[in-house]
């Protein structure tokens, strides 16, 4: 298992200067300098490292579980005339895919000597996949959360103290990811030296989007190897994953990004329908702008503030995505949809019946548009299944009982 | 003409007293008023923060003033139109603070050209880095005169100190500390930072800001370069004021006097 090191070749990988065509870069203030350029000095050596891979591999096999079966979905199969896999990333530990870039930071900031972590998140999963690794290296971590999201996900806020990590509430602005996300920089702001940021998604400054896109590429590397087992061939004619900020969807794409002949399908979270105000279809709904020190596409008003989004799924409920995925919109190699909180709750019902899997609501908005695809019984389709459901039984219970 | 942040510094080197106030705060259309109190007791140059939904920069005191005047309806559209003819009745120099996304939303050039048009000086937007500004962008401001006032901080290496000070204009922000605004730290720990400062000779002038909030903190501060930016305790003082002009009076006085 390597972490994929770009050739320099691509079209779509980053450039030297941290952009995707015309998307990334670092827009961040001179407050933030030492810490960034640090990291985008040192993480290629770092995690081309082969002691530095040697750790990666280990923990990731032997801690998380991987690889993470490629399950060939039969009755999902039969229902929507196609050879459709399922990428299991629910089936690692702590239930998402999260974890492989925790793993991967966690290691990277024991090698710069950072002693303590903080990182952002919107439903919890990416503060526990931090709290975990964190108590995993006995290392301090810090997680903030908007204050809204501490009240709507109590059982992940109970993990990660469980686990040792402090929750602070972020309070202002709209009390969710965005400014969780924002009090997360300001922290690493006021301590330059000893704190290492865990960014939980393939956005923020460049290097984070590569570097998260890197460690979350374990995902596409397993995917070519479980696929030519199984059907002679590495690649699937699509690639189907949900994306809010982007980690699931970057690590599906990634060995496949300049295989063109594989099509990428992203699936952005509808709300209550792209147009109604609730949404969080970014790629629909946004325009060029900087959020969280990247220039990429984000949901903003025309005056330039940032709007706040509208998912079901917590994982989603963004109103930017990461400056790879910005590219791929524009470029068009990959097909942005969009599935509602409707669509994306029939979905989980359905592959809940149907495969006996209970998925992430993130995940059931990719496995919502295999319906919209215009599929023939011989096309291979990998479906990313980010994460489990557990997390999301109080939603569905509530949809239970409508 | 010479801009009016030369021109301040070309007869004033010392103390100079630069106050940061968010514009459409605490009332919409105070902005102005607070503007000519701020001139007439004794500001020698305005700093007015454009709000922002998500200031990555700021502490907790002057993100809630922009979300308070964003709450009010203040935007960059807003905010020009109090701005057109201030020139007549101010004479301060006037910067405008300020994240990167309103001005890339609003257009870098009709930004610039709008500033330009209504009479200010200067801008200072702390997530527009050196080499994107240096790459893409440094045209636009020269071609309309608007300085760039570039942050260091007591992390920015002295190579990285001489690069900004070749592409600045106006001064240079140095940051008393590495912190968002509003944070306490010990002047004496920052001295040595200031002192290395006043060594390399910079070509621009030097305010220093963050944590400045009385005469002390000040006179501090101005022992050691052209003088500071007082912000955060200013916000505090104006937040709940009855009268701007009174307000803005005492709080300068306790300054400056």
């Amino acid at each position: 298992m390597d972490i994929a090191i770009n050739t320099g070749n691509s079209r779509y990988q980053v450039d030297k200067n941290g952009y995707y065509g015309r998307f990334g870069g670092a827009y961040i203030p001179e407050m933030l300098y030492p810490n960034v350029e640090e990291l985008q000095s040192q993480y290629l050596g770092i995690l081309s490292d082969p002691s530095f891979q040697q750790d990666f591999e280990a923990l990731l096999r032997d801690y998380v579980g991987r690889p993470s079966p490629l399950y060939f979905a039969k009755r999902l199969s039969e229902k929507y005339k196609a050879k459709i896999y399922l990428k299991r990333e629910d089936l690692n530990h702590t239930g998402a895919h999260k974890v492989n870039n925790t793993i991967g930071q966690i290691l990277l900031a024991q090698r710069l000597g950072k002693r303590r972590i903080i990182a952002e998140t919107g439903a919890g999963q990416h503060g526990v996949a931090t709290a975990t690794v964190c108590a995993l290296m006995g290392m301090e971590c810090v997680v903030y959360m908007g204050s809204i999201d501490i009240e709507r996900q109590a059982p992940n806020v109970a993990r990660m103290k469980m686990l040792g990590a402090t929750v602070v509430p972020a309070t202002s602005g709209s009390k969710t990811l965005k400014d969780a996300t924002n009090e997360a920089i300001r922290d690493w702001i006021n301590n330059p030296v000893d704190t290492h940021y865990i960014l939980g998604t393939a956005a923020g400054p460049h290097p984070y989007p590569d570097m998260v896109a890197r460690f979350q590429s374990v995902i596409s590397e397993e995917i070519k190897k479980q696929l030519l087992e199984k059907t002679g061939s590495e690649d699937p004619d699509y690639v189907v994953a949900c994306i809010g900020g982007g980690s699931n969807a970057a690590g599906a794409y990634f060995h496949y990004l300049d295989r063109e002949a594989v099509k990428l399908v992203a699936v952005e979270a509808g709300g209550k329908g792209v147009h109604s105000g609730f949404s969080a279809a970014t790629t629909q709904l946004g325009t060029i702008g900087i959020i969280h020190a990247s220039k990429t596409l984000l949901m903003q008003t025309g005056d330039g503030q940032i709007v706040e989004p509208h998912s079901i799924s917590a994982g989603l409920d963004y109103p930017g995505i990461g400056p790879m995925h910005a590219h791929l919109y524009e470029s068009g190699r990959a097909q942005f949809l969009s599935a509602t909180d409707e669509e994306a709750l029939a979905a989980a019902y359905e592959l809940s019946l149907l495969e006996g899997i209970i998925p992430a609501m993130e995940s059931a908005h990719a496995l919502a548009k295999l319906k919209d695809l215009p599929l023939n019984t011989d096309d291979v389709v990998v479906v990313c299944l980010s994460g489990r459901g557990d997390k999301d039984l109080d939603t569905y219970i509530r949809h239970m009982n409508k | 003409m010479q801009n009016r942040i030369d021109q301040l510094f070309a007869k004033k080197q010392h103390g100079v007293l630069n106050i940061y106030c968010t514009a459409g705060f605490p009332q919409l259309n105070d902005t102005l008023p607070v503007m000519t109190a701020l001139q007439q007791h004794g500001a020698d140059l305005i700093e007015l923060g454009m709000p922002f939904s998500d200031p990555l920069a700021d502490g907790p005191v002057i993100q809630d003033s922009s979300t308070k005047a964003l709450q009010n309806g203040m935007s960059l559209q807003k905010l020009f139109e109090q701005l057109a003819g201030f020139r007549s009745s101010i004479r301060v120099p006037v910067i405008l603070m300020g994240y990167f996304n309103p001005v890339l939303t609003y257009g870098v050039e009709a930004f610039c050209a709008k500033c330009a048009e209504v009479g200010v000086d200067g801008i200072i937007v702390p997530d527009l880095p050196m080499a994107e500004y240096e790459n893409e962008y440094r045209p636009v401001f020269e071609k309309y005169n608007l300085h760039l006032i570039f942050l260091v901080t007591p992390e920015t290496s002295e190579a990285r100190i001489r690069k900004i000070d070749s592409l600045s204009k106006g001064f240079i922000y140095a940051v008393s500390s590495s912190s968002t605004t509003g944070k306490d730290k010990d002047m004496k720990d920052q001295q040595a930072y200031f002192e290395r400062l006043k060594q390399l000779q910079l070509k621009n002038p030097v305010l220093i800001g963050f944590g400045i909030k009385d005469k002390a903190t000040f006179e501090a501060a101005s022992a050691h370069a052209n003088g500071a930016i007082i912000g955060t305790a200013f916000i505090k003082a104006i937040e709940h004021s009855t009268n701007i002009d009174e307000t803005v009076k005492t709080f300068i006085s306790g300054i400056i006097q």
